[in-house]
């Protein structure tokens, strides 16, 4: 089959954002995903994240690896620049592209699949590198493109379509990335916007690696009785930890608005999130805690969600690399090369 | 004439053409040692090359230094060594065995030397170097490491290399460590005093200075390599340690921290990247490639083996890249401290499906520093990965050679890079639609223009960069990526071709194998049999080399491994037909040495009066 776009219908009572800019212009190309699939909420979700905070598509690059989420970054931003990659290798794409322009916003759509089997190496670098970015892991405990096999984050005792029974132990990307030392991990579901709408923005925003995790079921292949990813089965085991509400640079907050027993952690550029605890003395800037609390959690039977940990000071790529503020596909040429009177007096030495 | 026939009579004194082999353990401090002797006769202006044989090992295993020196210039490796420096008693029986009749040893003689390894034809040279080093040194580390520069000395005496010109390296060396540079000045008098007071004159090869290297320089391939990298402007490297690559990144970070710095802010205009295993690092040089900045990542066999998917992917969506591909001896592992030519297949067509990558065969070092700044021009010229195919024998030994000489006027060729005012003054852009008819699309950047915007991936696609499994569509793209490969041949390093005997024969090699197949050319006239000269350097391979073949009666292609994939790709690459090419082969690990190539083209040639009886 080949892509299909859009059909451009104007809808003149969309409202524009700060850039002029409807939220038709955020959208991609027409999803080619089964209907009802978790993925596509998630598309619009992160739609309407990139809509709110007026970010330029075209300063934003897309990644992925290979599987049914990875088709997504085709559905959201067709003015920005994408790359589907490899099965597994978004990470070390991300990486490289990072490293060269730390102008743009990075945001790579994966899945669990191809983030916790077949490029777990590669997503845990990542993570160690905190490579600025923010990373969509849309997880669904199973291979849907190869029709159905069990996945590394199948829970035990989860079933197949075909009724066979997951044993081994799942990798829980949330609580591996924790001990890994991520500087953002997040946790929620495709069914819940509003919980995930303000969760990506804040991983836009955090200067470093975000993760953010995401429960998406699978309408095809795990989303039958048996299923602990099925949309009935996260709907009850769901657990909000924290409450989550971000708020841009400059953004004026409306002095209405009830915070009730918030706090508030301010990111690198000065944007704000802000968090009310669900669960009592729940606090998402302590790592153990958080892990402590993902762990006693998930032993009930129970999905935390929300924005399990933010460490808003760490420090990223370029601060270990110690690169120039801008970015290094932008110095000129006359900047890179020594000329050849450094290479005469290098020379001078090799003899 | 074989050179091993040369015969000598008692009184006959050979200056300027013999070969020094040293003995030495692994981890003693040798290396450095080593370099210095063959530095020092750099510095006489006599041609010499020195070869590092060593094991994968970081201490205890025996390990060899092999300097040649030739007056006429000829320092491609030699099985005649003249004067064995025999350090590791565990080797004691075959380095003793190795030495020519009328050659030396020299050896420690701090304990008696087993009876039953003397030989009547050799010359033993006992020197006391442990107890010297003992009695002179204070810690078991610095009476290690002074032993080495201890046989320095005695050689020096032993050959008539100029002690002064020793003394002055080390000054160079260790100006800011004055009791390191004491030790080592009390060391080489040792060494040098005891063996001019009790074996003057008697080696029956000597140094004479010549004035041969005023244009030369002292270098690996690896450290060329990677300056080629700061001056092409490279700007994002990324790699996995590996033998025999491992220096080129130390290379490059070493030039970027004296070279690359902000002078404002003193920050890095340099990002290097140690990955976590070969596949990342090639998919950290795409993605920075894709960004537009100019990134590679220097590997080896077993590297390029993980990261064959991704080039692929760098083909089929058009990124450039540049890998070097300091080749070692496989499959598998293999000998990793070991020289080979056996990644040509691997590297000509990378990954699964059909593909075919640009190639660049360095002769040397000096040729190392100006195809890698080539290489960046190529892969950004024919949006491709480009490799720059060396092998350990140049990555990592120290070669004499020609000065690096930069024209300051260079501006890189970044190809067809569409700016925002480009993309503005477009209708519409497509990624991979041929407007030129070149077969080279125009490419935009992330980031520069909403107009530009566009999905890089390796499933199906159109000229229009849509996603497609339209059997047409997609073959309309891949005939056309066939297309602008071809179109690179011409684009590449001419080889070298010598001409000068006219001959029905040509010897065809490639890389390292340069200096003893020229040497052997020099060797073969003797005998009377005269052969021409191709030296491949880049593939797809150009009319030129076609030309040379089709017009030999028969092309002897020497080279490193063990299948002649050299000769097989110009079986399957050009136009000449299978009859006229014949090989000659050596893959045992160590450079190539000219007695190899004189046999094999005995053997070859033979073979053809046979079959034309």
């Amino acid at each position: 089959m080949t892509q299909t776009a859009k059909p451009s219908v104007q809808h003149p009572g969309l409202k524009p954002n700060k850039l002029g800019l409807t939220r038709r212009d955020y959208e991609g190309t027409q999803s080619t995903l089964c209907a009802g699939c978790g993925h596509d909420s998630i598309t619009a979700a992160i739609v309407q994240a990139f809509f709110e905070l007026d970010m330029p598509p075209h300063r934003v690059a897309k990644l992925s690896g290979i599987g049914c989420s990875s088709k997504t970054p085709t559905y959201f931003l067709s003015e920005a620049h994408g790359f589907n990659s490899l099965h597994g290798r978004m990470p070390s794409i991300a990486t490289g592209a990072n490293a060269a322009n730390s102008d743009l916003a990075y945001i790579g759509v994966s899945g669990d699949g191809d983030s916790l089997s077949i490029g777990l190496g590669g997503f845990c670098h990542l993570i160690r590198r905190n490579v600025n970015m923010l990373y969509m892991l849309e997880n669904n405990g199973v291979y849907g493109l190869t029709k159905g096999q069990f996945s590394a984050s199948a829970d035990v005792g989860t079933k197949a379509k075909r009724g066979e029974e997951n044993q081994m132990r799942p990798i829980d990307p949330a609580s591996m990335a924790l001990t890994l030392g991520a500087s953002f991990v997040a946790r929620s579901f495709s069914g819940d916007k509003k919980q995930l709408v303000p969760l990506i923005k804040a991983g836009l925003t955090h200067r470093g690696f975000a993760l953010v995790d995401i429960i998406s079921p699978c309408v095809t292949f795990n989303d039958h009785e048996g299923s602990t990813k099925s949309y009935a089965h996260t709907r009850e085991h769901g657990h909000e930890v924290v409450e989550t509400d971000f708020v841009p640079l400059l953004h004026e907050i409306k002095a209405e608005q009830d915070h009730g027993a918030s706090t508030a952690v301010t990111m690198h550029d000065g944007s704000v999130v802000r968090f009310r605890s669900v669960d009592e003395h729940y606090d998402p800037t302590d790592r153990d805690a958080a892990y402590a609390h993902l762990k006693k959690l998930q032993a009930k039977g129970e999905v935390a969600t929300g924005l399990l940990f933010i460490e808003p000071t760490s420090r990223d790529l370029h601060a270990f690399e110690n690169t120039v503020d801008e970015p290094l596909v932008g110095v000129p040429f006359e900047k890179l090369c020594p000329g050849s009177g450094v290479l005469t007096e290098l020379q001078s030495r090799w003899r | 004439m074989d050179q091993g026939s040369r015969d000598r009579t008692d009184d006959f004194v050979v200056t300027n053409d013999f070969v020094i082999k040293v003995a030495t353990v692994n981890g003693t401090g040798s290396a450095s040692a080593n370099g210095m002797l063959m530095q020092a006769i750099f510095r006489m202006g006599v041609p010499v090359s020195g070869k590092n044989v060593f094991p994968s090992n970081i201490q205890g295993l025996p390990t060899w230094y092999e300097i040649r020196v030739n007056k006429d210039g000829h320092v491609a490796r030699s099985r005649h060594v003249d004067l064995m420096v025999a350090m590791n008693p565990k080797t004691y029986e075959q380095d003793i065995a190795e030495v020519r009749p009328g050659g030396a040893v020299l050896f420690d003689s701090s304990w008696p030397l087993d009876e039953e390894l003397f030989r009547a034809d050799v010359l033993f040279l006992g020197v006391p170097l442990s107890h010297m080093c003992v009695e002179n040194f204070t810690g078991a580390r610095e009476r290690i490491l002074m032993k080495n520069i201890a046989y320095v000395g005695a050689v020096a005496a032993l050959l008539s290399i100029d002690v002064e010109v020793i003394e002055e390296m080390l000054g160079e060396k260790f100006s800011a460590k004055q009791h390191l540079m004491d030790s080592n000045n009390v060391a080489i008098r040792l060494g040098y005093d005891y063996a001019m007071e009790h074996f003057a004159g008697l080696l029956r090869v000597r140094l004479e200075a010549m004035d041969a290297n005023r244009d030369s320089v002292l270098m690996t391939g690896n450290m060329a390599a990677a300056l080629g990298c700061v001056y092409a402007g490279a700007t994002v490297g990324a790699w996995y340690p590996i033998t025999p690559a491992t220096s080129l990144m130390d290379s490059f970070r070493g030039f970027c921290a004296k070279l690359r710095k902000d002078p404002e802010t003193g920050k890095n205009l340099y990002c290097v990247i140690q990955a976590e295993d070969e596949l990342a690092a090639i998919g950290m040089v795409l993605g920075a490639g894709w960004m537009g900045a100019r990134a590679f990542t220097p590997t080896s066999g077993a590297g390029l083996s993980l990261m064959n998917e991704f080039l692929g992917l760098a083909y089929y969506a058009e990124i450039p890249a540049v890998i070097f591909d300091v080749q070692r001896a496989g499959p598998s592992t293999g000998m990793p401290t070991r020289t080979q030519q056996g990644d040509f297949f691997t590297v000509a067509f990378a990954s699964h499906g059909d593909t075919k990558h640009i190639l660049l065969f360095p002769g040397d070092p000096t040729e190392c520093f100006y195809f890698a700044v080539k290489a960046f021009d190529l892969a950004e010229r024919f949006q491709t990965p480009v490799f720059v195919v060396s092998d350990l024998d140049i990555g990592m030994n120290d070669w004499v050679c020609d000065k690096l000489e930069w024209d300051d006027a260079f501006v890189p060729d970044r190809g067809k890079v569409l700016s925002a005012e480009d993309l503005q003054g477009m209708d519409q852009f497509y990624r991979y639609l041929d407007v030129d008819g070149d077969g080279i699309p125009a490419r935009s950047l992330p980031g520069v223009d909403p107009k530009g915007a566009y999905f890089t991936r390796g499933s199906g696609h159109d000229r229009f960069g849509r996603y497609t499994e339209d059997g047409d569509l997609y073959q309309d793209v891949v005939d056309r990526i066939a297309r602008k490969i071809e179109g690179a041949a011409e684009a590449l390093p001419p080889p070298e071709v010598r001409l000068d005997n006219d001959a029905a024969v040509g010897l065809v090699t490639v890389g390292s194998c340069r200096g003893a197949v020229l040497e052997a050319i020099e060797l073969l006239a003797e005998e009377g049999i005269a052969l021409d000269f191709l030296r491949v350097t880049g593939f797809p391979f150009s009319t030129a080399v076609e030309e040379f073949l089709l017009s030999h009666d028969l092309n002897i292609v020497v080279e490193q491994n063990r299948d002649g994939q050299l000769k097989r790709l110009l079986m399957l690459e050009t136009a000449v037909p299978k009859r006229k090419l014949a090989s000659v082969l050596d893959y045992q690990g160590s450079p190539l040495s000219a007695h190899v190539v004189v046999q094999g083209v005995r053997d070859q040639l033979g073979l053809v009066a046979v079959e034309a009886g």
